[in-house]
């Protein structure tokens, strides 16, 4: 039986609601944001994998045990991006939470909390050696320079989906795309904490962020 | 704030939890009875990702009254809430696979009738603000060609008449055939039996005495 209220639409209701029968054919159905997510930290490990190949694991490690916060920033990091991209996969359905957004912040507290304490050993103790302007214009472009494919790569597995809050996705792809980078840089990255070295990597992570909340925005908002 | 509606007043939120889902496969009226609204709006949505052609247009149609709902709540006009209704209706179409069966149809609906919802506010904002009220843009640029401005020319022609007709005879006829009727100085002086400077001079007293006139009047 129909119903009543169904009956009584106006006719440019029922005319769309036939044309879009017309149209129908089956869809498959978009992937869970947990297989889009393992999707894009496959790429992520390649890189890393491919940047291990390179520099090998030993530099990192002797960094890690003389300031063991540097491993926790790089934990934090790879956190912040795992959290990011995950709540950048879930606001791209309908009906989930905007409140996803705030799931980065646990890691990105504890990124910027040891990258901190970093700073601070490096200013009580001078002996480490610390990172020269040209090496953090350096790590400046390693992480803007991986985080454009990265975010890329985000923004295709996102458009596939309807990001109704399309900013609020690509601010989250933004910050996914430069933690991973900043945490991949810790494989190759010589030096130890410093302030400028941490600005830096602050202004690298902004800078992406901005770029993808103007540019990441628009190519989403066809939703 | 986001909200949504259901055919059965009840508000359901973006975190409402997973409802059951029928098997895209089984007919879509087999378990009908059983269900409530949103269950069998979930259940039709996933027969129309299977293709179900009957269960989608049946989905859509059941789907008019909450899209309203939803923009009615959010503040969209009475005359604009059809718009978002068909704007709505199109995203369903084009995102339809987006929908996951674990959780709730009208959740899904609710966000994207939300959003079109909010996209139709922004329009109208964008136009208020465009568009100049009509009494400011009569204050502000008023038309040249209005009743009382037409009526104040014409109140001014007369005027100028009954001026011209106060002149002398010499310099009423000088300023009739050579400012009125624009006719040439030598026509002038052949019609009238007059010489060319005559007529100048009588022309440049009678400008002098109008001058005077409304200048010494305003």
């Amino acid at each position: 039986m129909e119903n009543p209220e169904t009956m009584s639409e106006p006719s440019s209701h029922s005319v769309l609601i036939e044309h879009l029968g017309g149209a129908l054919v089956p869809v498959r159905r978009l992937a869970p944001p947990w297989r889009r997510l393992l999707g894009w930290l496959l790429v992520v490990v390649a890189v890393a994998l491919a940047l291990f190949a390179h520099y090998g694991p030993d530099d990192m490690l002797q960094r890690w045990t003389a300031a063991p916060e540097l491993g926790w920033a790089g934990f934090g990091a790879a956190l912040t991006a795992i959290c990011a991209a995950w709540a950048a996969l879930g606001l791209s359905v309908p009906g989930r939470r905007a409140l996803w957004a705030w799931l980065p912040l646990p890691g990105a507290l504890l990124w910027i909390g040891a990258s901190g304490l970093g700073c601070l050993r490096v200013w009580f103790t001078p002996d480490p050696q610390v990172a020269a302007l040209q090496q953090s214009v350096d790590c400046l472009v390693f992480i803007i320079g991986l985080s454009v494919p990265l975010s890329a790569l985000l923004i295709l597995l996102v458009r596939r989906a309807c990001p109704l809050r399309p900013v609020l996705t690509a601010v989250m792809i933004g910050l996914a795309s430069a933690a991973a980078s900043a945490c991949l840089l810790e494989i190759g990255h010589a030096e130890a904490s410093a302030a400028t070295d941490l600005l830096t990597h602050a202004l690298a992570v902004a800078l992406v962020v901005a770029v993808n909340a103007a540019m990441g925005g628009r190519l989403l908002s066809r939703a | 704030m986001p909200c949504s509606l259901t055919t059965t007043g009840t508000m359901v939120f973006d975190d409402a939890p997973p409802c059951r889902v029928s098997d895209p496969h089984m007919p879509v009226e087999s378990n009908v009875a059983s269900e409530s609204p949103s269950q069998r709006r979930t259940a039709w949505m996933v027969a129309a990702q299977a293709g179900d052609r009957r269960a989608y247009e049946r989905l859509l149609a059941d789907s008019i009254a909450l899209i309203r709902a939803t923009a009615r709540r959010c503040g969209v006009a009475p005359d604009h809430v059809d718009d978002v209704v068909q704007e709505t209706l199109l995203t369903v179409h084009r995102v339809r696979h987006t929908f996951d069966p674990t959780r709730t149809y009208d959740t899904w609906l609710a966000a994207i009738a939300n959003r079109r919802a909010i996209d139709a506010l922004r329009r109208r904002g964008r136009r208020d603000r465009r568009e100049v009220h009509d009494e400011f843009a009569l204050e502000r640029h008023p038309d040249g060609d209005d009743a009382s401005a037409a009526a104040e020319r014409a109140q001014g022609a007369r005027r100028l008449h009954l001026a011209i007709a106060e002149l002398p005879p010499g310099q009423r006829e000088a300023v009739e055939q050579l400012g009125l009727r624009e006719r040439s100085l030598p026509e002038v002086a052949e019609s009238t039996g007059r010489r060319t400077g005559a007529l100048k001079v009588n022309l440049h007293r009678a400008l002098k005495t109008l001058r005077e006139r409304f200048h010494g009047e305003s």
